[in-house]
């Protein structure tokens, strides 16, 4: 069916979208770490400048769904498959906007010295940017399990988180000069954390585009 | 949901061709059933089995059962003018006759003996009433049923059907040749419908089935692969046959 051809070649457009708008993503996550670690107001602005292309292929991946909803009327897997896009790339974007948050901590830090060298927090981030490349990948491959092996990975996040917030809380008690920065590095924390719940939804949206039903993958 | 119609081990040959195999299904009591599949899959063949249109098609042979609200149908003393006045059914084509419109909702009850002519203009009232008709004809039913839009005609059909208040209502691709509003008429009207009638449909319109129908059965080559519920069948269809041609990838 040629009809059925053209959609199948934008049902894979829709994917590479996706697949661009994570690689995005996981650059501007790890380079806001980086960032972060060595005080690089210059490399923090590129980052929040380049947000904009993330927003773009967001608005892409819906002008394409929706164009594809009202001319093929998918049903089933087709449907998933759309419904699933536009999830996946608004879980995307908002990754996205957490790594720009990142790197405005950096730019607010400008001038400042670190209180201490970052040691969980690029922990962290590195758990989380492997978990951010396995939600992608589940999704690309269809892959159910690796989408429930990466969701697990998340269990070791909100510990590194607590203890990230145990340490910077004690931080501050001692050394109250310190507060303003120490408060922003929990937000910091607190970002990373919320991006791997994004990955975790990305996990369900592969299993719900696979099976059909929607699991909970953010227990 | 209590079944009318039980299907059972069903095979139908036209001359070598074996046009249903091993048919088994159960019919819910007022839904609307819609069966799809591509051409030649033996959907039509079904919907006709249901009230006996196969009998005129020489060389047709059957074996199984197709019970009606627990009555074999196929059994030696079943008169098929009494079958046919339980199941109605509705064409692709409008085929009123060249009559008025009274005449045509009037035939069917006239045929089994009414002659009562108050009685008479109460059902044809009451039919067109039910078809959705009866505002847009009621200044003139004498006028001849040829005069009214394909779609008025399809309705004229319908109320005709259900003027000899049959159980059950056939309707083989009863909108394909039917504009868009008027589609959606018929649409709505079996909407209605099927809070007094079960209705099982035959249609090539994926999307109509998948908008009005209670139960879908996905026939392929003269079997049937899935039957579900509606929203199951589009949504979450069992078997990959039926993925792939809701989807469009072939037929």
């Amino acid at each position: 069916m040629i009809q059925r051809k053209e959609f199948d070649q934008n049902l894979e457009d829709l994917r590479q979208l996706l697949r661009k708008m994570g690689e995005h993503v996981e650059h501007a996550l790890s380079e806001a770490i980086s960032a972060l670690k060595a005080l690089d107001t210059d490399l923090s602005k590129k980052i929040v400048e380049r947000d904009v292309i993330l927003n773009e292929m967001e608005e892409q991946v819906m002008d394409l769904g929706s164009r594809l909803i009202v001319t093929q009327q998918p049903v089933a897997k087709d449907l998933r498959r759309i419904i699933v896009a536009f999830k996946i790339s608004s879980d995307l974007e908002r990754m996205g906007d957490l790594a720009i948050d990142i790197a405005k901590v950096t730019i607010r830090l400008e001038g400042q010295t670190l209180i201490k060298p970052l040691v969980d927090i690029p922990k962290m981030a590195e758990l989380v940017i492997a978990m951010v490349r396995e939600s992608l990948q589940s999704y690309l491959d269809e892959n159910t399990d690796l989408a429930y092996k990466m969701a697990k990975d998340d269990d070791e996040v909100d510990h590194l988180y607590s203890q990230i917030i145990r340490d910077l809380y004690s931080h501050m008690t001692e050394h109250p000069d310190t507060l303003q920065q120490a408060m922003l590095l929990t937000l910091v924390g607190r970002y990373i954390e919320r991006i791997a719940d994004h990955a975790t939804n990305i996990g369900e949206s592969t299993v719900y585009l696979v099976t059909g039903h929607r699991p909970d993958l953010n227990q | 949901m209590t079944s009318i119609i039980h299907i059972e081990k069903l095979n139908l040959y036209y001359d070598q061709f074996h046009a249903l195999k091993e048919v088994s299904l159960d019919i819910p009591e007022k839904a609307i059933t819609a069966f799809i599949g591509p051409s030649g899959c033996g959907k039509s063949t079904l919907l006709r089995t249901l009230n006996r249109m196969n009998d005129m098609i020489p060389a047709t042979r059957i074996e199984g059962s197709v019970k009606i609200a627990g009555t074999e149908i196929y059994g030696e003393d079943v008169q098929v003018e009494t079958l046919r006045k339980q199941v109605g059914m509705v064409f692709q084509q409008p085929n009123p006759f060249p009559k008025s419109i009274y005449d045509n909702v009037a035939y069917g009850p006239r045929l089994h003996g009414m002659k009562n002519k108050a009685q008479l203009d109460e059902i044809v009232e009451q039919s067109l009433r039910q078809a959705v008709l009866w505002d847009e004809v009621k200044d003139f039913l004498k006028r001849s049923a040829l005069s009214l839009s394909g779609g008025q005609q399809q309705r004229l059909c319908i109320a005709r059907a259900i003027a000899v208040q049959p159980q059950i209502l056939l309707m083989d691709e009863a909108t394909s040749a039917l504009d868009p509003i008027s589609t959606l008429k018929i649409e709505e009207l079996v909407q209605e419908l099927k809070s007094r009638y079960t209705i099982v449909m035959v249609t090539h319109n994926m999307h109509q089935a998948a908008r009005i129908s209670d139960r879908t059965v996905f026939f392929l080559n003269g079997e049937i692969v899935e039957a579900d519920d509606t929203r199951t069948l589009f949504s979450t269809p069992r078997d990959s046959r039926t993925e792939d041609y809701i989807s469009g990838r072939f037929g």
